[in-house]
């Protein structure tokens, strides 16, 4: 679903590369952690995944494409099958529970009576059943971090990116994030998640890709956190 | 959807900046006035120089006794004299018709001419206007040929090309047509700068909604869409104002023009709606082009 190929990249005006020599290959269904420090290029592998950063050296491949073949003009068409958590959120503030999920599927053009239908269940899904009226500062900030999950699943992605989608967030309520993002996995999401959360990593036991200063230094499946930390 | 949506965005950025949009319709409402100004005079220049060139004639006065020029001895032209000249004209290849008009002829003529001013009929007696050539040229721009040919043989006292007195009038209007011209570049310029203001604002008020649109893959036409037609809507409601003051200087500009310098065509409303339309639709072009051209620098996609 994603791969790696000895991917490099500068950014400029830098002299240290954010990644190096990078081959990371995702199969799809794949529910994967990227571990390591600030800085170690965890923000730049998930960027280059979208096509908003292209690499230096090597290529990135998503479902079978090759990005850097991909069009300017066809890269919306991609990030349409990628859907993005972020530690900020990132919802609109005046707009309400269902307005932010639906604005995803407006913006890219779905038919009224799509969006009518498929909003609430995604909505229920992320377990925000009865709250599709509120606006996001009524809700606390797991209940916005799952606002921003329906958002970013609502169109279906094969593959959903989250970068530390847990770092706002208290540790119980944390929990109940990982279970919805698992529980988007289960429906055959491949799912990046990009986290500093050793308690959450070693409780879940997936795949772990460990980033340092731009390398990959520990790719395993069933993984912790690390003894490091 | 699309349209709600899209027409949602626009009312939601216009109102946001409402003096950024205020400003911009002032500003493209008088560039576009003075555009439309420039033109209407150009067309009035256009149409009455056409007209005019095919009734342009040559006159020729010929000696009179009152006549002041040492050439004609304070005498009466004779009739060799005359007959000459006539058969002279006649001859040269660049002359369409020749017509000649004795000074009762001439008097008549001026007193029609000037049938609404009559205290400068009244001072003018008959005889001062001399006898006279009046020659119509196949190419009003090849006057000198025929001014040249005639001029100083005896019994001719002045040769007045009636092209001259008429460059002088076009001449303030060219001035006008000009000046609105120069002034309507300078708001067009200061429009385009203020709509890439706006539109800057604009995109910097919704990031975070553009943001989002980029995320999920909105194409980038649907992003740039409600900027572009904002800037295209302002434009427009400018235009609108700008017909408003383009009919005004029609009736109070135009209009007044005509009248005291008595061309013969009036310039119809027809050529003045086609005018607004024109200069709306450069306008709404200017202002979203405007727009599309700032969204690169400020809304990467």
């Amino acid at each position: 679903m994603i791969h790696f190929d000895n991917v490099t990249k500068v950014y400029k005006n830098q002299n240290r590369p954010a990644l190096q020599h990078v081959n990371v290959a995702i199969e799809k269904g794949e529910f994967l952690f990227l571990v390591g420090p600030s800085g170690s290029g965890k923000s730049t592998f998930l960027r280059l995944i979208l096509k908003e950063e292209r690499p230096s050296q090597g290529h990135v491949h998503v479902a079978g494409k090759d990005l850097s073949r991909l069009s300017n003009w066809k890269v919306p068409h991609l990030r349409r099958r990628i859907g993005c958590v972020f530690q900020d959120f990132r919802l609109l503030p005046n707009k309400n529970v269902f307005e932010n999920v639906a604005f995803a599927l407006e913006v890219i053009g779905k038919p009224r009576r799509f969006i009518q239908k498929v909003v609430p269940e995604v909505v229920d899904l992320v377990g925000l059943e009865g709250k599709a009226h509120r606006m996001p500062h009524e809700l606390s900030g797991g209940e916005q971090q799952r606002v921003a999950i329906a958002r970013a699943f609502v169109n279906r992605p094969m593959i959903l990116l989250a970068d530390e989608p847990t770092g706002n967030i208290d540790p119980a309520t944390s929990i109940g994030i990982m279970k919805v993002l698992d529980r988007i996995n289960r429906t055959g999401t491949t799912v990046v998640m990009a986290t500093h959360d050793a308690a959450i990593v070693d409780a879940f036991r997936k795949r772990v890709v460990e980033l340092e200063d731009g390398r990959v230094v520990r790719d395993q499946s069933r993984g912790v956190y690390g003894q490091a930390y | 959807m699309r349209a709600q949506f899209v027409l949602q965005e626009i009312w939601i950025g216009l109102r946001r900046n409402l003096t950024m949009t205020i400003s911009l319709v002032i500003t493209v409402a008088i560039a576009m006035a003075l555009f439309g100004t420039g033109l209407l005079i150009k067309a009035q220049v256009d149409k009455s120089q056409s007209y005019w060139n095919d009734r342009i004639e040559v006159s020729i006065f010929l000696c009179a006794k009152t006549s002041s020029n040492a050439a004609c001895g304070k005498s009466d032209v004779t009739e060799q004299q005359r007959d000459e000249l006539k058969a002279q004209l006649e001859k040269n290849p660049q002359v369409a018709k020749v017509e000649y008009e004795n000074r009762d002829a001439a008097y008549k003529r001026f007193q029609q001419r000037f049938s609404n001013s009559p205290s400068f009929v009244n001072s003018t007696k008959p005889g001062d206007i001399p006898d006279s050539f009046r020659v119509q040229l196949k190419d009003p721009q090849r006057f000198e040929e025929v001014a040249k040919s005639v001029r100083g043989r005896p019994g001719v006292d002045q040769v007045i090309n009636e092209q001259d007195i008429l460059k002088k009038f076009f001449r303030i209007l060219d001035g006008l047509q000009w000046a609105a011209l120069v002034v309507a570049l300078i708001q067009v310029v200061a429009a385009v700068l203020l709509v890439g203001n706006t539109v800057r604002l604009s995109a910097f008020n919704r990031r975070r909604e553009t943001g989002i649109m980029r995320l999920v893959g909105a194409s980038n036409l649907y992003i740039q869409m409600p900027f572009i037609l904002e800037g295209a809507i302002a434009g427009l409601i400018g235009g609108v104002f700008a017909a408003f003051l383009l009919v005004g200087s029609k009736i109070f500009l135009i209009d007044r023009l005509q009248e005291s310098l008595q061309f013969a065509l009036e310039l119809g409303w027809g050529s003045v709606i086609g005018i607004i339309i024109f200069s709306m639709c450069v306008g709404v072009l200017l202002c979203a082009g405007a727009s599309f051209l700032t969204l690169r620098r400020y809304l990467k996609v």
